[in-house]
């Protein structure tokens, strides 16, 4: 979706603001929402792609004015929701609906020190052909999908070249819709910076952006 | 949308707290931060959750408590800084953590979350790399840590793919002309960390004083490494 999140080339933003000594969490309630959000993974209902599209959900004024961890804490509302993990209603009140059994935590500290030493792999051991080469060069697709997409705005259109094959990845456009895995090849994919900025950037400038074979087509 | 923002409303009343409404607040100069806006009830219903959450039976406080242990006390720059400093002390390790990072990585004992496709990109006198994700905050977790706020705010997020030379030069480091700039948007699930480049004059330092110089900055590519730095911890 062409949403505010799709910051890359934005003005106005203002200066780079980089606090000297920054805690790991500003507030304690920012850790919960990180942990929180990481042990009701563990339900898997959800996946990182549609995690990451929920945010995109958050309305632009409200993106721009809310903190990493609030627009994080807000999805994760939403997605609590929309899985039925917890009711909307229960939500509003905070009490669990009457009569409702009593799970058992799918995240024990056990699995969640497992889970940070091995993380969740998005690449798939599936034979898929790649469309192209390193060296080819590759035109990104001029789409704008009202859903989810990992194609910045600022590449669409550009011609770039293919600098490194990653191998196959689940891809986020379908995943994020719980339309399927769709494995395929993720490049690396370099453009000059002039291709992609005008004769403001620097000759000798690059921006190298990692794209899946269907964001592309041959140039 | 929903009514979201009336979610654990009624559970923070009931806890007895003031609930302000979550309304957009004015532009105010002196804090142009992502982190100005914090509703003043945000914890409180964060709290709620959690409490919901844990009745139900669907998470236990324990598991929550060592997920938090972790990104504050176990993992963090200093891992990275470890992979820099055998890179500079040794070669051979620096070849394989430039075609295998993650094989490399895991040598020392680190990987998982947040860095399962890990690569490692090498600023040389000629090249000059720097790491963003412009499209929400993707970082290297197991070998920096959590992201620090301007990383993941927008001024950085806009700008450093169409003005890397101006935001370097806000950090403190004016990248000379005939040095080329390669900006890497994580736009997948591959992580990028940067190799710096090993000052002059640090020959005769154990990989243990080398890591000691080797700041968080660095490794997302707006800092050169300095042979007298004191700041560790940025």
């Amino acid at each position: 979706m062409n949403g505010v999140h799709d910051m890359g080339g934005m003005h106005g933003m203002g200066p780079i603001q980089a606090d000297k000594n920054e805690a790991v969490f500003h507030e304690v309630w920012e850790g919960r929402v990180l942990a929180l959000r990481r042990a009701m993974a563990a339900w898997r209902k959800w996946n990182i792609d549609v995690t990451r599209h929920e945010v995109e959900l958050v309305p632009p004024a409200e993106y721009l004015r809310l903190s990493y961890y609030e627009r994080q804490f807000v999805a994760f509302l939403e997605m609590l929701a929309k899985s039925g993990l917890v009711t909307r209603e229960e939500l509003e009140s905070g009490k669990p609906a009457e009569g409702s059994a009593k799970a058992i935590p799918a995240l024990t500290p056990e699995k969640a020190a497992v889970l940070i030493a091995k993380g969740v792999p998005a690449s798939r051991d599936v034979p898929v052909t790649p469309r192209f080469r390193c060296g080819d060069r590759v035109r990104a697709r001029n789409m704008h999908p009202v859903g989810h997409t990992r194609l910045p705005r600022y590449a669409r259109g550009k011609v770039g070249m293919i600098d490194r094959d990653h191998g196959v990845f689940v891809f986020p456009d379908t995943n994020a819709h719980f339309l399927g895995e769709k494995p395929q090849h993720v490049y690396s994919v370099r453009f000059a910076a002039r291709e992609l900025w005008g004769q403001q950037a620097s000759a000798r400038d690059s921006v190298y952006v990692d794209m899946w074979d269907d964001y592309l087509e041959p140039a | 949308m929903t009514t979201r923002r009336d979610f654990l409303a009624g559970a923070v009343s009931a806890a007895g707290a003031a609930v302000t409404p979550n309304v957009p607040h004015g532009h105010d100069p002196q804090h142009e931060h992502e982190h100005q806006a914090v509703p003043s009830d945000v914890a409180l219903r964060v709290k709620a959750l959690e409490s919901l959450l844990v009745e139900k039976g669907l998470v236990e406080r324990p598991a929550l408590d060592a997920l938090i242990d972790s990104y504050e006390h176990k993992i963090g720059p200093r891992n990275g800084a470890r992979v820099v400093a055998r890179a500079w002390a040794d070669p051979a390790y620096k070849q394989r953590l430039l075609s295998d990072a993650n094989a490399a990585i895991a040598e020392l004992g680190f990987g998982g979350q947040q860095g399962e496709h890990m690569r490692v990109v090498e600023n040389t006198a000629q090249v000059h790399n720097v790491v963003v994700c412009t499209l929400c905050s993707c970082y290297p977790w197991p070998v920096l840590g959590l992201p620090p706020v301007w990383y993941k705010s927008a001024p950085y997020r806009s700008r450093v793919v169409i003005d890397p030379r101006g935001v370097l030069r806000e950090f403190g480091l004016e990248v000379p002309e005939e040095t080329e700039v390669r900006v890497w948007d994580s736009t997948a699930e591959l992580r990028y960390l940067v190799l710096p480049e090993r000052p002059a004059g640090t020959e005769h330092l154990s990989e243990e004083q080398l890591a000691a110089l080797v700041t968080r900055d660095t490794m997302i590519g707006v800092a050169k490494v300095s042979p007298a730095q004191k700041d560790a911890a940025a």
